[in-house]
């Protein structure tokens, strides 16, 4: 939900991972999924977000114009000009073609940093969790130094310093997201880790990593994921605001928060226009954020 | 009580340390040193070395640091590598610029957040509700800096009601509490402020429905207590976690008004960021994020030095 980091209490299930234990069945997924489907603002934005994606991967195959070659005689065209159906931006480009491109960079640079933050920040808070003593302060009194930074601060902070790029970009945003996916990591795991089926695990001689594989993930990784996917809209936001001042993406690739920027110039010709890529930036984080709700109460997990 | 005070007083310290360890390393994760971008191209390698040696980067690292956090702690944050200025006293002349913005905007986000919340909680389930909630999610998914140019065509450039950039009358930058510089600040802490009133109205929505529907109200309610005395029970049981979910808020109105700054030409610290970036002055940078990354820290420690008074639990340890 929210669009910052720093303010989410850590998404623990609202009943104790025990009682989720046996609900983690094929049964429970289908239940869940019943759910969602009677959920009719979660369809309608997955459905949303489906088409995007569609648009998005499939782009090249789609008759679009060129979202490089602009034209110097029909700039700032306004919305349904014939053959630019959303009009042209400061450049001439086509801005239906540079939308869709658009959407490309910002999705791959919103998703891509919560998955590798998942990842990474569920092995370091598992191994923090599970393992516990002197390695669970380390992990965690260095993953709160991070909490002690808001997560813009934080983002424009690593790729300010990194510099301009894509890949910077993606550093700096996975960095900001690791902390808060291993703090709700460490808590879950902590919480599933003294419960007695696992001690029972553990005395009949299972390794270690056997218990975590078998016993540990298969509780903990719901709850991560559920609080991943609802950091997917803010990494967006953040990652399209990076590149909206000027860090992230560069010119002349489209991407939807640097669009944005080249297009302030326009607002006072074709304000509609120029407000296009926000728009779409919003709605995008919009339908996120309803469908992460949606999923968040289809599996009974409170705030 | 006593107790609990020092212990947050001194967990305030290794966090604080742990700050400045990361804005030191800001300057080193960058490729080359912070010296390569300004150098120009035909420098010797002598000049170079000596470039290097006058900003001490030819030290070993943790010299280098021991350097950087001695200095920093009488209050030195080197100079700026744009403009040789002390960048103490550029992040001085800026930060209370934006500590003005944010105190602005969470004038206008918390207290309704808190309000619409609480009304939220209370017709649960109603109309008025699903109103609420609609409203609280379009604002914690609206790109603000995108939302900032919206207002900005509606209320500037359509209406011409409100100035769109700068912080006073004739681009002056030194605040003042009156009508004209007033009208400069409504945009931009109307734009910082919906994110943060988004968040509070979600969460104290959450915590005012759940507590209604727990037994002790149902016990209230039955002993005969009047709609008005179980709101008292309901917001002494609400401000803990509210105050510290405002706490947490305070660290992103810091860290948005950059970008809203950046859409405002605000004269903050924002401002001075993105001329940082641009001209990858990296301890400006370094010293502007150590300086807000600071204020946070104090933010929260306020926040969680107030807890007992709204908590009494705390108190009793």
């Amino acid at each position: 939900m929210s669009t910052t980091v720093d303010t989410k209490v850590p998404a623990v299930p609202a009943r104790p991972a025990a009682e989720q234990a046996p609900a983690q069945s094929k049964g429970y997924w289908q239940g869940v999924g019943a759910r969602l489907s009677r959920d009719p603002v979660a369809m309608v934005c997955a459905g949303l977000l489906t088409l995007l994606l569609a648009a998005v991967v499939f782009a090249p195959l789609l008759p679009l114009a060129d979202p490089f070659t602009g034209s110097m005689i029909s700039r700032l065209k306004p919305i349904g000009t014939e053959g630019h159906i959303l009009g042209t931006d400061e450049l001439g480009r086509d801005m239906l073609a540079r939308l869709i491109y658009g959407g490309r960079l910002t999705l791959m640079l919103g998703l891509l940093p919560v998955i590798f933050a998942f990842l990474i920040g569920t092995f370091l808070g598992v191994l923090a969790g599970y393992v516990g003593g002197w390695l669970n302060t380390v992990i965690m009194r260095t993953v709160d130094v991070f909490f002690a930074f808001p997560s813009i601060l934080l983002a424009i902070a690593i790729s300010g310093a990194l510099g301009a790029g894509i890949v910077n970009s993606l550093v700096s945003l996975t960095i900001v997201f690791i902390p808060p996916i291993t703090r709700v990591a460490e808590s879950v795991t902590a919480s599933v880790r003294s419960l007695e089926y696992v001690d029972a695990a553990r005395i009949s001689g299972a390794r270690a990593l056997t218990v975590v594989r078998v016993h540990v993930l298969g509780n903990v990784m719901s709850p991560i994921f559920v609080y991943a996917t609802s950091l997917t809209s803010v990494s967006m936001i953040l990652a399209a605001g990076l590149s909206f001042l000027g860090l992230g993406v560069k010119p002349p690739q489209p991407e939807w928060g640097l669009m944005l920027n080249t297009l302030r110039t326009a607002i006072y010709i074709d304000p509609v226009l120029a407000a296009l890529p926000g728009a779409m930036i919003f709605l995008t984080s919009l339908c996120l954020n309803l469908l992460s709700d949606g999923l968040r109460s289809a599996m009974n997990i409170k705030d | 009580m006593l107790a609990y005070t020092l212990q947050r007083l001194l967990y305030v310290i290794p966090v604080a340390f742990g700050v400045s360890v990361i804005c030191f390393m800001l300057v080193h994760i960058a490729p080359g040193d912070p010296l390569t971008a300004v150098m120009p191209i035909d420098a010797t390698a002598e000049q170079q070395a000596a470039m290097r040696a006058e900003y001490g980067f030819d030290k070993p690292l943790p010299v280098q640091f021991a350097i950087w956090f001695g200095n920093a702690l009488q209050g030195d944050l080197g100079a700026s590598i744009a403009t040789g200025r002390s960048v103490s006293s550029e992040v001085s002349r800026a930060v209370g610029n934006t500590l003005i913005l944010a105190f602005a905007a969470s004038l206008i986000g918390f207290p309704l957040g808190i309000f619409f919340g609480f009304v939220a909680g209370i017709f649960k389930d109603t109309l008025i509700d699903r109103a609420v909630t609609a409203f609280a999610i379009t604002g914690v998914s609206v790109p603000n800096y995108w939302l900032g140019i919206v207002l900005v065509v509606i209320f500037s450039v359509t209406l011409g009601w409100l100035p769109s950039t700068g912080a006073g009358p004739g681009g002056s930058t030194n605040w003042a509490w009156d009508f004209e510089h007033l009208r400069f600040i409504i945009l931009p802490a109307v734009t910082l402020a919906v994110v943060p009133m988004g968040i509070v109205t979600r969460t104290v929505r959450a915590l005012v429905g759940d507590i209604l529907s727990q037994d002790f109200v149902g016990a209230l309610r039955a002993k005969g207590l009047s709609q008005v005395g179980v709101l008292r029970h309901v917001v002494r049981n609400v401000t803990p976690t509210a105050l510290s979910v405002v706490g947490l808020q305070l660290g992103y109105l810091l860290g948005g008004s950059i970008l809203i700054e950046t859409v405002f030409n605000w004269p903050g610290t924002g401002f001075l960021l993105s001329n940082a970036i641009f001209q990858r002055d990296l301890p400006l940078l370094q010293g502007t994020i150590l300086v807000l990354a600071l204020f946070f820290v104090f933010a929260n420690l306020i926040v969680d030095l107030l807890q007992p008074l709204v908590d009494p639990r705390i108190k009793r340890g």
